[in-house]
């Protein structure tokens, strides 16, 4: 189970009426690469893979869902008092007709978050392995996303949740290294 | 020098449509050499480490390259 508390993982400050970045900012909410794929992944895993590692995941799967939430916040600070003209300039038009100004969970080109974004193979290296890039393809869309944006107090939330993944991906590769851990062990020839 | 940006140079067209970015970049953040990260490494104080998204220096990323001149075309 869960306890929730009631603030964000890092503040998250918007300076401007920008429904156009909003739009790209979506890509990490409903995205391949996006924080709800990484949280759903990482819980899913969980399941079959050895003991000394299940921790892990339930650790950064829980994160993710702390990043998710924050990336609600800034997509609904950029759009919630833009007009129907603004978000049909800012390329979100048909957005407005599906969904008003509600969040979706779809990615920066309207397509709808699906399942097949995400794997569960079993095997632990394959699943770690996948983890890791995972991590990296996040942290490259932050950067995307910072080259995109001109709003430094944004800016400063997104640097917070790219340097997240650097440090996922060095859980995760410490996983790695324990799963394919010999060193202590027995060897009978 | 143990950089986190590395940098290459693209093969310039005389034909290129847009202007040629000459030097390109990418990131390849501390996790790529650390492998598994040993105890008792240096930590930031709790509301530097939360400013900087990590509570180990070693494992701080700046971004956008701090040692990048303004200028687009580098």
């Amino acid at each position: 189970m869960w306890y929730y508390e009631k603030k964000l993982q890092y503040p998250v400050k918007v300076r401007e009426c920008n429904p156009m970045l909003a739009k790209f900012l979506i890509e990490q909410y409903g995205g391949a690469d996006g924080e709800l794929a990484a949280a759903l992944r990482y819980l899913n895993q969980r399941y079959s893979i050895p003991d000394k590692v299940i921790g892990l995941l339930t650790d950064i799967g829980t994160e993710e869902f702390a990043h998710l939430e924050m990336i609600a916040t800034m997509v609904y600070k950029l759009t919630k008092d833009a007009t129907p003209d603004q978000l049909k300039e800012a390329g979100l038009g048909a957005h407005y007709a599906n969904h008003d100004r509600a969040l979706f969970y779809e990615n920066a080109a309207g397509d709808p978050w699906t399942a097949t974004y995400i794997q569960a193979k079993g095997d632990p290296i394959a699943d770690l392995y996948e983890d890791i890039a995972a991590e990296e393809k996040a942290r490259a869309t932050y950067q995307w996303i910072i080259n995109l944006s001109d709003d430094p107090e944004l800016n400063d939330s997104l640097k917070f949740l790219r340097e997240r993944e650097v440090v996922h991906s060095q859980r995760f590769r410490e996983a790695v290294e324990i799963i394919k851990e010999e060193r202590d062990k027995k060897h009978f020839f | 020098m143990f950089t986190q940006y590395k940098y290459w140079k693209p093969y310039i067209s005389p034909y290129d449509p847009c202007p040629p970015i000459r030097v390109k970049s990418y990131s390849t953040p501390p996790n790529l050499y650390l492998h598994f990260q040993p105890p008792g490494l240096p930590q930031f104080k709790p509301k530097e480490a939360l400013y900087h998204g990590t509570l180990w220096p070693v494992l701080f990323s700046p971004y956008p390259d701090p040692h990048k001149r303004g200028d687009l075309d580098e």
